[in-house]
């Protein structure tokens, strides 16, 4: 068992003829990811890495029966690449794609509520679960392992260093997920954990959260309610400024709200082991699965 | 992207929000000739920058007649303001604004808002206004009324009488204070902006709603389709290395220690920074060079940390996924030789490729230290930070 993506996940990939694209379907497919489609309007009838190519979206559903999505179409489309895939009900929609606009990303939002399809993302690595060799997204995939621990982040690179530390230490992953570092993302902490809990799979969870917005406190009030398994949890930014934003879209103190130390407090009051050494998420891990 | 409250002023007006009359000026004649044009009894001088708490800082002064705006711009523009929002540094006045003084009777606040919970825009207002709004949300949160906004209808006009009602506005008042409010609207959502303000929005003692201050602040993601509104960006008013940074498609943020910082990805970025801190060293930036990097990125990277003299030491904290730690590597030897670096660097190099990476800057002859974990480059990049002070 895993969340999101298993062995019957059947991909396509939004923008398979541009460079992200391209480069990132032959990875996806090296990694054993079952990818049958790709989209680019204009460029049907094509191939990219033996994947066939359609125009719409549509037609990939029709044709090849896709019911995941990976987007890597450039910003100013980005949004209706989203909305495209989930009019036609595409399960599972990852949109890569850094920079789209936040107020499109409200309008995606909307678009979504009355629609069946979760998105994750923007601004993500996406998704992966090693156990069925099943990678939607641009993360390095030798890293990962098979196995029971659940990671969900607003990064890249710092999910990858987590990972990496988990594996080192000889702990799996049942699923990782880069949520996304945009002030409007598809799906949030809260979410997440709820799938991680009923997933028998999973036996704890590392959540990697950031400076800005209050996603963090949310999925803390989660924790306190909910959560059955443990959860080890760093916040990044403690060092950072307010009011500049660092690096992502919503990573920013503003009106001195979002600060990292009243995200780790508030998992901490929550009984999650909070942890202000981003070197420490293995090894917090390793002991918790021990104790419970 | 900020602008200046005189230009955030053109562009409600542009779409009738009542403002001041008023003009900028870079000069005191200059500011005397904006009074004279306009006329009246009294006049208030305001410095351009941007950073709020101007008033206190002594940014923002009244004056009677033409000669004494003159007075009062040469006391300000060419003054380093210093606000709780400007940081110890304070930021250098080039400009002031003239405008006609109001008579107010009410201070209100109104402002749009991305509320992040809800993931909708908000129309925020409070009849606390003229004051800090962040004070106002800690100490009487209930104080502050929010207007959620669907993003499929846009700000309706009822809702903005709603919102004046609140306000305790009445009569032609009521009328006036919604239609500030829907021209507040009108710019916020045709420029994509983040953040659009008046504070205060002023009831006068001769019965008129004016935008006192205005402030505009937008969504750096959606500049590609607003030309116009990127073309008011001021240059002076931003840090000239995050200038370059930005220019070069890296993500930089100037910051006050000594401890340089390049590292990919931006969680990974703050990551290191909060490292740093924990074994009491202080970072001098951050610095994401972004997913599919190369050579040259680095090395401008590279450029760029240096061009701070504060930096003593450097930390390269680099996870390899699709970018290769022997590139990285590469990178850094190149441009360590091209820029002749004389401070010492400390390089975590993980993931593809990190032995290669590694040896490559083992072979370098060059002053780096390698380090296999985050947490023990961090350690080392404190101490030999320590010891160059």
């Amino acid at each position: 068992m895993s969340i999101l993506c298993n062995e019957d996940t059947r991909l396509m990939v939004q923008g398979i003829t541009g460079r992200n694209g391209r480069f990132h379907t032959k990875q996806c497919l090296e990694y054993g990811t079952r990818i049958v489609a790709g989209v680019s309007p204009g460029k049907g009838g094509a191939q990219v890495e033996g994947v066939p190519v359609f125009n719409t979206v549509h037609q990939a559903v029709q044709a090849a029966d896709a019911n995941a999505s990976l987007i890597f179409v450039p910003a100013p489309g980005g949004a209706d690449a989203i909305m495209e895939a989930a009019d036609e009900g595409v399960e599972l929609v990852v949109c890569i794609t850094e920079g789209i606009p936040a107020s499109d990303m409200v309008k995606v939002k909307r678009f979504m509520e009355d629609r069946a399809s979760r998105l994750i993302g923007p601004n993500c690595p996406g998704v992966i679960t090693p156990a069925a060799k099943c990678k939607i997204g641009i993360m390095p995939g030798f890293i990962h392992r098979p196995g029971s621990v659940g990671v969900i982040s607003r990064s890249g690179t710092l999910t990858y260093e987590t990972v990496d530390q988990l594996s080192r230490l000889g702990i799996g992953q049942s699923t990782c997920i880069g949520i996304g570092g945009d002030p409007v993302v598809g799906t949030g902490f809260v979410d997440l954990l709820e799938l991680f809990e009923n997933d028998p799979q999973t036996q704890g969870v590392a959540l990697i959260g950031e400076i800005g917005g209050n996603a963090e406190e949310e999925a803390a009030q989660f924790i306190k309610e909910n959560m059955s398994k443990p959860v080890v949890a760093f916040v990044a930014g403690k060092k950072a400024p307010p009011g500049k934003r660092m690096g992502h879209a919503g990573a920013i103190i503003s009106g001195g709200k979002g600060t990292a130390a009243e995200k780790l407090d508030a998992m901490r009051e929550a009984g999650a082991i909070a942890l202000d050494d981003p070197s420490a998420i293995g090894e917090a891990m390793k002991k918790s699965l021990a104790d419970s | 992207m900020n602008i200046h409250e005189y230009q955030a002023k053109a562009l409600g007006k542009e779409v009738e929000l009542p403002v001041p009359e008023g003009g900028i000026a870079a000069t005191p004649e200059e500011a005397q000739a904006v009074a004279r044009r306009l006329g009246g009894e009294g006049f208030i001088v305001k410095a351009q920058v941007h950073a709020g708490g101007r008033g206190k800082a002594g940014g923002v002064k009244l004056a009677k007649t033409p000669d004494e705006v003159a007075e009062r711009a040469a006391e300000i523009i060419g003054m380093t303001l210093v606000s709780p929002q400007t940081g110890p540094k304070g930021k250098l006045v080039r400009k002031v604004l003239v405008e006609q003084t109001s008579s107010i009777e009410e201070e209100l606040y109104v402002g749009f808002v991305l509320n992040r919970s809800i993931e909708r825009y908000v129309l925020t207002y409070s009849q606390m206004g003229g004051v800090n709004t962040e004070e106002v949300a800690r100490k009487h949160p209930e104080k502050i009324l929010q207007e959620p906004i669907d993003p499929a209808f846009g700000l309706e006009p009822y809702q903005a009488r709603r919102a004046a009602q609140n306000l305790g506005l009445e009569g032609d008042l009521l009328k006036q204070g919604a239609s500030a409010i829907m021209s507040l609207w009108k710019v916020f959502d045709s420029t994509d902006a983040s953040l659009a303000e008046c504070n205060p929005l002023a009831v006068t003692t001769d019965g008129k709603i004016v935008a006192v201050d205005a402030k505009i602040v937008f969504d750096d993601s959606a500049l590609y389709r607003h030309p116009e509104i990127k073309a008011l960006m001021d240059p002076a008013e931003e840090d000239p290395l995050e200038l370059e940074a930005t220019e070069a498609g890296l993500s930089y943020v100037s910051l006050d220690g000594d401890l340089g910082c390049l590292v990919n990805g931006a969680g990974l970025a703050m990551a290191t920074m909060d490292l740093v801190a924990n074994y009491g060293g202080m970072p001098a930036n951050f610095l994401d060079i972004g997913g599919g990097t190369d050579k040259e990125r680095v090395s401008e990277a590279l450029r760029i940390i240096l061009a701070d003299n504060k930096v003593k030491v450097i930390f390269i904290n680099i996870f390899g996924g699709i970018v290769r730690c022997s590139m990285v590597a590469e990178g850094v030897v190149q441009a360590a030789r091209e820029l002749d670096v004389k401070v010492p660097l400390v390089v975590c190099l993980k993931g593809t490729q990190q032995e290669e990476g590694r040896s490559i800057l083992a072979s370098s002859g060059l002053d780096i230290h390698g380090a296999e974990t985050m947490s023990e480059a961090a350690r080392s990049a404190v101490e030999l930070a320590r010891g160059a002070s």
